[in-house]
């Protein structure tokens, strides 16, 4: 066996990357992984629908993470998909049985172990393989406590779902991680370069500009018909809450990398502000679920405008978070 | 948010799992804590989930009175819609729609059929019947 350790995170992506470098020899949290590869972000797509409802993101497109981790910290991964599923199944034994860890793409819907009551059809899910016992996979899903099992049917059919993010049966694991890494100049660059992505973005969709227009488009539901305005509200905290975010749409975690950066840097001032900032910022995305949770549950009609000015201000509050980082300068 | 402020709702939604929270601590440095649910949370994932099974009670309807075929209702069972049931199988949702009337779905080629129940996890007898309502 290879004496992995199963660790619990929020992020199912950044988990499985933290996990699986830690595994070979290289300590990053969950946070410093989800700061060093700039995946702190919002979009409203209006354009994409998944089922019914348009694409609402609080981080950057799946599959990102490992890619731009990679790149930034000069991490050598091996990434492999499959058009044969035979194919596929076999290599992830092939790697297991080599003592591997392997870390994998898959639906979400198919996977056995998930509470009935959770699962969607989501293809873009990530977990680690890191054996087999009985004809079964032993599974560290990050967003889950314990270690897992899974069958070898039921994983190899979520593996290869087509569709909307299709996983085509992906495997990755480090070929070359390097033991030590200087974080200090990455940190500084990518922190500059979220906070500007977030304050200056060109499209209207995106950073604090897509949080307005999706501010807007809520005020605009009052013309809607009810129930897909109520769907669509709900989609919203869902996609901030129930996907295993760390809370409040990746804002916790984020604020958590720039505590650990601020530390990092002789516990610079601007970076503990800028993260006390955010904590505070991510309290309000909370409140803003509430008032969304509250309203849908509640008998009275809706009150769009009291929502959408809620998210405007909270586009606001972040702005300042934002320029906060701006200011960093050691 | 604080440490001691991370909900602890007990949501029917974790079945009993534990979410990964982040929290700080008095002074100001943030960790994971456990959460068992969060009510705001369970509210909405609820509400999708009531969407679903109403969509599947519908469809159930239809096939029960003959308007559409047993694939109709599986499609829904399944949590899929018909955009979801396109991109699994590979078929254009216009074919799809054929195979949802009971006539056509009745002569489907054995073929195309093996197709839906591999993307459908169901065996092709099971896509072919109308289950009893109390077994959902």
């Amino acid at each position: 066996m290879n004496n992995y350790q199963h660790n619990h995170f929020a992020h199912c992506e950044s988990g499985v990357m933290s996990s699986m470098l830690k595994h070979h020899g290289l300590n990053l949290s969950e946070p410093m992984v989800f700061g060093l590869s700039n995946a702190m972000t919002f979009a409203y797509l209006p354009f994409i629908k998944l089922g019914g409802m348009p694409l609402i993101a609080y981080r950057s497109m799946p599959k990102s993470i490992i890619k731009t981790l990679q790149k930034n910290l000069k991490i050598k991964m091996k990434l492999e998909t499959f058009s044969n599923k035979q194919k596929g199944e076999d290599k992830l034994n092939e790697l297991l049985e080599e003592g591997k860890i392997v870390g994998i793409q898959s639906s979400v819907y198919w996977l056995p172990y998930f509470p009935e009551e959770m699962r969607f059809h989501f293809n873009a899910h990530n977990l680690i393989a890191y054996g087999i016992q009985d004809n079964e996979y032993l599974i560290s899903d990050p967003v889950f406590e314990n270690p897992v099992k899974c069958d070898k049917a039921s994983l190899t059919k979520a593996r290869f779902v087509r569709g909307v993010m299709a996983p085509k049966g992906l495997l990755y694991y480090p070929e070359h991680v390097p033991t030590h890494i200087d974080l200090k100049p990455i940190i500084k660059k990518n922190l500059k370069k979220t906070a500007k992505m977030m304050l200056n973005t060109p499209v209207p969709i995106a950073g604090l500009r897509g949080v307005r227009y999706l501010a807007k488009t809520i005020a605009k539901l009052k013309f809607k018909d009810k129930r897909y305005a109520k769907l669509f509200l709900g989609h919203i905290i869902r996609m901030q809450e129930e996907i295993g975010t760390g809370g409040a749409g990746f804002r916790y975690i984020y604020a958590s990398f720039l505590k650990e950066a601020s530390e990092l840097f002789d516990n610079d001032e601007t970076l503990a502000e800028a993260s006390t900032l955010l904590l505070s910022v991510g309290d309000s995305w909370r409140d803003f679920a509430l008032l969304v949770a509250k309203s849908l549950k509640s008998k009275h009609e809706i009150d769009f405008e009291k929502i959408s000015l809620k998210l405007l201000s909270i586009a606001d509050e972040e702005a300042i978070m934002y320029k906060k980082i701006l200011e960093f300068n050691p | 948010m604080d440490i001691n402020n991370v909900p602890q709702d007990n949501s029917s939604t974790y079945s009993n799992n534990k979410k990964a929270i982040y929290a700080s601590d008095e002074n100001g440095s943030v960790q994971v804590v456990g959460s068992t649910g969060w009510e705001a949370e369970e509210i909405v994932t609820k509400q999708a989930l009531e969407d679903l099974l109403q969509s599947a009670l519908d469809a159930y309807e239809e096939v029960k009175n003959g308007n559409k075929s047993t694939l109709y209702f599986h499609m829904y069972d399944i949590r899929m819609d018909l955009q979801v049931l396109a991109d699994s199988t590979g078929f254009f949702k216009w074919t799809i729609k054929k195979d949802f009337n009971p006539n056509t779905f009745q002569k489907i080629k054995q073929k195309r059929l093996n197709i839906y129940a591999e993307a459908m996890g169901k065996s092709t007898n099971e896509l072919t019947v109308l289950p009893e309502l109390n077994n959902e």
